[in-house]
Parts: C-alpha cells; structure tokens; sequence
C-alpha cells in the first residue's frame, strides 16, 4: 500500500529544473532509499516530501505529491499539519542547543501536545523509540551537546518521532557518523519501520543494500530505475544502474 | 639584518602601538580618580547641590541621568529589538527592507548634536512636550537604535540557520522557532547590545542639552513632563559656565559619571562572556 504516491515531479530552483518528471511510490511500513552521486537531486527530492524547498526562494514544484491520497501541494494542506505528519532527520546531528528533554519535548510543546506530565511521558518514550533511553535516562537535563554525535543522532530521531509522525525522512543521517553508531541507527531504522514509512537519502550504497526494502536511483535529476532493493541490487534493469552500483559511474 | 632581528623589531613597534592603547585610558581614569576620589562621600551622592553648586550634591543630576537612560530603554528596547527581529527573521531584501538598512546606517552617523536639535523641533516644540525628559529619553532613543539593531542583527545571525530549518521540519511556525530556540540563543548579544547603546545615551550631552536638561534644579523631577538635571550636562555646567567652581566637585562628578558608564560596560562584558563559555556551536 503506497503511502506517498508521487506523481510527475518537476522541481525547479529559479529557470533551473533539478528534478524532471519523478513518478515514484513509497509503500507504508517500508523503507525506501534513494541513492545516486552528489548533485543528482536526491535531496531536493526528499525535502519535496514535507515541502521543505518552501522556504527557498525561487523554487518551484509541478506534478503531485500525494500522501495518503491528498496532494500535499493542494492549497488546502496546511503546511506545519504536513510536517508534524512528514517528519525529519538531517545529515548533521543538530540536537537544538538545550537539554535532552527539551530537544524531544520540542516538537509537541510548539504543536501543543500533551500537558506537562504527558509531556514527559512521550519523552521517555520517544527516547525508548530511538533506543536512547537508557543512555540518557539519568541525566535528561543535561546539555545535548554532552552526547557523542551517535547519540546526538539518535536524540535527533527521538525529537522527530515525539511529534508522532506518519512518515520520516532521513538526509544522509550517518554520513557524519563512525561505522559502530552507524549501525545503531540501521538497527534503529529496522525497528522504526514497523510504526513509520521511512525514506532514506543515502550515498552509500551498502547501507541502501543493507536497510533497505525499495531503492530509487538518481542520476542528474531523473529516477533513472525503481526497484526493490534485492532486484536492483542483483539485477538492475538499467546499464547506469549496473554502472553506478558497480562502481563504474558517477 | 637578519629576518629573525627584523621580526623582533617588528613585534616591538606593533606591541608598542598596542600599548598605546591602553595609555590614554590609564591616565583617564587615574586622573579622574585621583582628583574625583576626594570629593566623593555619601553626602555627594544624594545631597542637593547647593550654594551655587559649589556645595551639597550632585542627587538631582544622577537620579536625572538614571530616569533618562530608564526612559530611553523603555523606548528604544521594544522598537530596536522588535525591528531587529523582523529585518533578520523575517524581511527580504526588497527595496523597502533596504531602505530600512539604509536609515539605520544614516542615524548611525548623525552627529549628536543634530539629534539635540531635532528633538528640540520634533518633541519639544511641534508635538508640544516641552523641555521634558520624556522629550529628553524620545531623543536618547532614537540615536540609541542603530547602535541596538547593528549589534541585535549580527547576535540573531550567528545563530545557525539549521535550528530553523529543524524548527520548522517539526511543524514549529516561524515564530515559534525564533521565540524558543533563536531569541534564547541571541540573547546575550542582544543584551550587549541594548547595554552599550544605553551607556551612550547615559553618557550623551548634545542630544539632552536643548529637550531636557535643566541647568539649576535642586529637586527631584515630578513627573515625566518634567526637567531634570542630568549628569553629563552638568559636568559641561560646572566645567565653563560657573566660575570659581572648586576642581574637586568637576572630578567628583566626572568620576560618578564614568563609575556609571563602566559599570555598564562592566555588566555587558561580564554577560557576553559568561554565555559565551556557554555556547557550543
């Protein structure tokens, strides 16, 4: 069942199209990725998803984008209803600069979630969500910054998945990671997809290979092949496929 | 000579213009201090002057200073910080924004002088406040803005873009992004800010001199609408307008004046560091 559905794309920054004709579909409870070299528009994509571009001048979107059947970009959606149901994790831990608990408590202090003891309830369990809390269950009000990036990330996550989501993008989420805190969050994102739709941004193709369960390859912003990632791994129906994910192109 | 004597030399003469720096305050505040001291006592400080000023106090002056550097925040906080937070968060770079940019620049360059006078014409006379030191504190604020919004803009804009962008990806508006992540960050610069662009009110004489200072006024203002004497503008009165004033009481006063400004400054630099340490990004 698609969760997006995703339907003739055009993304444009200013007279520049960045992203042609991007028909793809996301299936709930599964974990999508997009790969392909830098620049190629995989990004862009992604934060095409919670209308993110929005806050770029100058851009533009054609085509729809349609999350549980209704276009995201329709004038009727509002867009911070959309981003509390399509949440975010980015490419650099960026914890806000506060406590532990405020960082999770963030997202439904500002949509007005909860009063103060559900408050510290969805905390502790957004923390348990990203596996976190019984790294930090004795200090939530210490500073963010006292975690090691790996736990940042994971405290990230937690902030993202205290709104409740439906969906979660993530941008690139271990590229500033070392290979052992990468692995917490893979394990993480396998455990996450069973209450989440999760797209991934990823330049690495192991990872994609390895978490994921449909992968979408960009190539100089066009969705080259769309697949599920054992087929596209084994068998890719297109020659840049074969070349990028051999190592050969880009 | 070789390069190594060179460098020395060098670093000599650099060292020495660092030096020279500092000298001048040295001897500005020791002097004023050595002279200053033996006039100061608690009769000094909340005394009326009297006998023509060469005896009692200087209460009048320094309540007068206090009242108009309070009034002066009153006003120009809300208007500087407010006006800050929507050029930095919230405008774009159309031609009213930078016509704002513009403005901001200009006052920044006015002589105090010109703002003495234009508060003569604008406040006293044609919106028919008097010589008040509600007129006085309007004049403070407006030649206190730029020096608010320059220093405001720059604290917002260090703080990185990214606690926005994250703001924003949790459903969070713009405002309450900038009201719970951005303003607490920026805070202690803006309060920098406020602090210095105040201290140069406390300390002004042109712009006080023609909308509310009071030359001779041995009371307490009543009311808003009311003169006062003010410190710097006293210092100018008892320096060359009465004679046979008694040097001791022009550096007694000075001294007050400037333990006024540097406790000021004190307090900003003392803020700014201490959130500094603070902040890990």
């Amino acid at each position: 069942m698609e969760k997006i559905q995703v339907n003739h794309l055009d993304f444009y920054y200013g007279s520049h199209l960045a992203l042609s004709d991007i028909s793809i579909p996301i299936r709930e409870h599964q974990i999508t990725a997009l790969i392909g070299p830098s620049g190629c528009g995989k990004s862009t994509f992604l934060r095409c998803l919670n209308r993110m571009n929005d806050t770029i001048r100058g851009t533009r979107v054609t085509g729809e984008v349609l999350l549980d059947g209704q276009d995201i970009y329709n004038r009727n959606t509002g867009v911070f209803e959309l981003r509390k149901r399509v949440g975010m994790v980015f490419q650099r831990p960026n914890p806000f600069p506060q406590s532990i608990f405020s960082n999770v408590a963030f997202g439904p202090r500002v949509l007005g979630l909860g009063n103060r003891n559900e408050l510290a309830h969805i905390v502790e369990e957004s923390l348990r969500g990203a596996v976190l809390w019984d790294e930090v269950k004795d200090k939530l009000h210490e500073d963010a910054f006292s975690l090691s990036l790996g736990q940042q990330q994971r405290l990230c996550i937690a902030r993202a998945i205290a709104v409740k989501p439906e969906v979660i993008l993530m941008d690139e989420p271990c590229s500033a990671l070392d290979p052992i805190a990468t692995q917490h969050i893979e394990e993480l994102m396998r455990a996450l997809k069973a209450d989440y739709t999760i797209v991934i941004v990823t330049h690495n193709m192991q990872q994609a290979a390895r978490v994921s369960d449909f992968t979408g390859f960009f190539w100089m912003g066009k969705l080259v092949e769309f697949d599920v990632t054992k087929s596209m791994f084994t068998r890719p129906s297109q020659k840049l496929t074969e070349d990028y994910i051999t190592g050969r192109a880009g | 000579m070789s390069r190594y004597w060179v460098q020395r030399l060098g670093f000599a003469l650099l060292g020495l213009t660092a030096l020279a720096v500092v000298v001048p305050m040295l001897l500005v505040i020791g002097t004023i201090v050595v002279e200053g001291m033996g006039a100061i006592s608690w009769e000094f400080i909340t005394a009326m002057p009297s006998d023509g000023m060469k005896e009692g106090g200087i209460f009048p002056a320094l309540v007068g200073t206090l009242l108009l550097t309070l009034g002066t925040a009153l006003v120009a906080i809300p208007i500087g910080v407010g006006g800050t937070i929507y050029l930095a968060e919230y405008a774009r770079d159309t031609w009213v924004s930078r016509c704002i940019r513009l403005a901001i620049i200009n006052l920044a360059g006015i002589p105090s002088i010109v703002y003495g006078l234009f508060g003569l014409g604008m406040f006293v006379l044609f919106l028919k406040m008097g010589t008040s030191i509600l007129a006085g504190a309007l004049t403070l604020a407006i030649m206190t803005l730029p020096v608010i919004i320059s220093t405001a803009e720059e604290a917002l804009r260090a703080v990185p873009t990214e606690f926005r962008t994250v703001s924003a990806s949790l459903g969070g508006t713009r405002w309450q992004g900038i009201r719970y992540i951005i303003l607490p960050q920026a805070l202690p610069g803006i309060i920098t800010g406020v602090i210095l662009g105040l201290l140069r009110a406390a300390g002004e004489t042109a712009p006080i001199l023609f909308t509310v200072a009071a030359f001779f006024l041995p009371r307490l203002p009543q009311s808003p609408f009311d003169q006062t004497m003010a410190l710097p503008y006293h210092l100018y009165v008892i320096s060359t307008q009465v004679p046979g004033m008694p040097l001791r009481i022009q550096y007694g006063t000075a001294l007050v004046l400037l333990a006024l400004v540097l406790s000021m400054n004190l307090a900003a630099t003392v803020i700014r560091s201490y959130f500094r340490r603070r902040r890990q990004w």
